[in-house]
């Protein structure tokens, strides 16, 4: 039978990561999904998901979030992922069916999806 | 929007951008009733009453990077359609309380779809200075959380963390089994 998930085993899980915490902030990789009412109606949360789902199969350590509308409205589902020290690159029109290919080029083989991108930001701006 | 799911999910982004510190995500179903409601309140900024009945009409948004919001107006449609309704109470300075019903049985009424995927948009937001107390009750049953428990356990680790979110969409995928196993029993 499958473990009760319970609140016990979160603080266990906090022991566990604890440490390495301060480690992630500075060197690690975020994706950031827009969730505002335009991104939602044009299947951001599918997109999270799938984004999810391929970094689960692939045992991915990357840090996940959601924000509200940023603006480019007729461009969603936006995607921007963020990567310590590189400009923050955004993503426009990323459907769950391009979350693998995402995730393959722009974060296992470090190449930038040029024919999706939106926008870029460097990181002091 | 295909679901009430989705439905869901704007609503808690409507009370995130409204500078919500407590978010309460209430869901019932009674299918005794023939009732399905959806309830999001929250303690933001709220609204006056001109704002209050412009929110509900589709040309209007406070967002000013787009000028077309559709959440509210698309949720008070798809609910009337559906022998429902939306009330929508707020004042300035106190909050906002939104709530939407539909006749459960209604043939044009939408799936609830994937509340796991709406909860997960919800507690993955950047945005880490809020709390969400969440249950859901199907006809006597009831599944849930309150963000303020998790948080208690985890320290100052975020939400947001891979570890983290790996057990909260295993938690949900539990949770939602279990509650809607008792139904089929």
């Amino acid at each position: 039978m499958a473990q009760i998930k319970s609140l016990e085993e979160l603080r266990r899980l906090r022991e566990r990561v604890e440490r390495d915490i301060t480690t992630r902030r500075d060197t690690g990789t975020t994706i950031i999904v827009g969730m505002g009412t335009c991104g939602i109606a044009s299947g951001a949360r599918e997109t999270m998901r799938a984004i999810l789902e391929e970094l689960r199969t692939r045992d991915m350590d990357v840090n996940v979030t959601t924000v509200g509308c940023i603006g480019m409205c007729n461009k969603e589902p936006l995607v921007d992922i963020e990567q310590a020290g590189k400009p923050r690159v955004s993503y426009g029109n990323i459907t769950p069916d391009m979350a693998p290919r995402l995730i393959e080029e722009h974060l296992v083989n470090g190449q930038v999806v040029e024919e999706w991108v939106v926008g870029r930001l460097q990181e002091d701006e | 929007m295909r679901e009430l799911s989705h439905h869901v999910l704007d609503l808690l982004e409507n009370a995130l951008a409204a500078g919500a510190t407590l978010v309460t995500l209430r869901i019932e179903e009674d299918t005794q009733r023939d009732l399905l409601a959806i309830e999001v309140q929250d303690d933001g900024r709220g609204m006056d009453a001109d704002m209050q009945k412009r929110a509900v009409d589709p040309f209007f948004t406070t967002r000013t990077t787009r000028h077309v919001g559709l959440g509210l107006p698309l949720l008070k449609a798809a609910a009337e359609r559906c022998e429902g309704g939306l009330v929508l109470d707020s004042a300035v300075g106190k909050g906002t309380r939104v709530r939407a019903w539909f006749a459960w049985e209604h043939i044009d009424r939408a799936p609830l779809g994937d509340m796991i995927g709406t909860l997960l948009g919800a507690l993955l937001t950047s945005r880490s200075d809020w709390e969400m107390v969440f249950e859901h009750r199907v006809d006597g049953d009831t599944f849930g959380l309150d963000t303020r428990e998790l948080r208690e356990a985890l320290g100052d680790v975020p939400l947001s963390h891979p570890a983290v979110r790996q057990w909260l969409e295993e938690y949900l995928q539990q949770g939602y089994a279990e509650l809607y196993a008792k139904q089929r029993a």
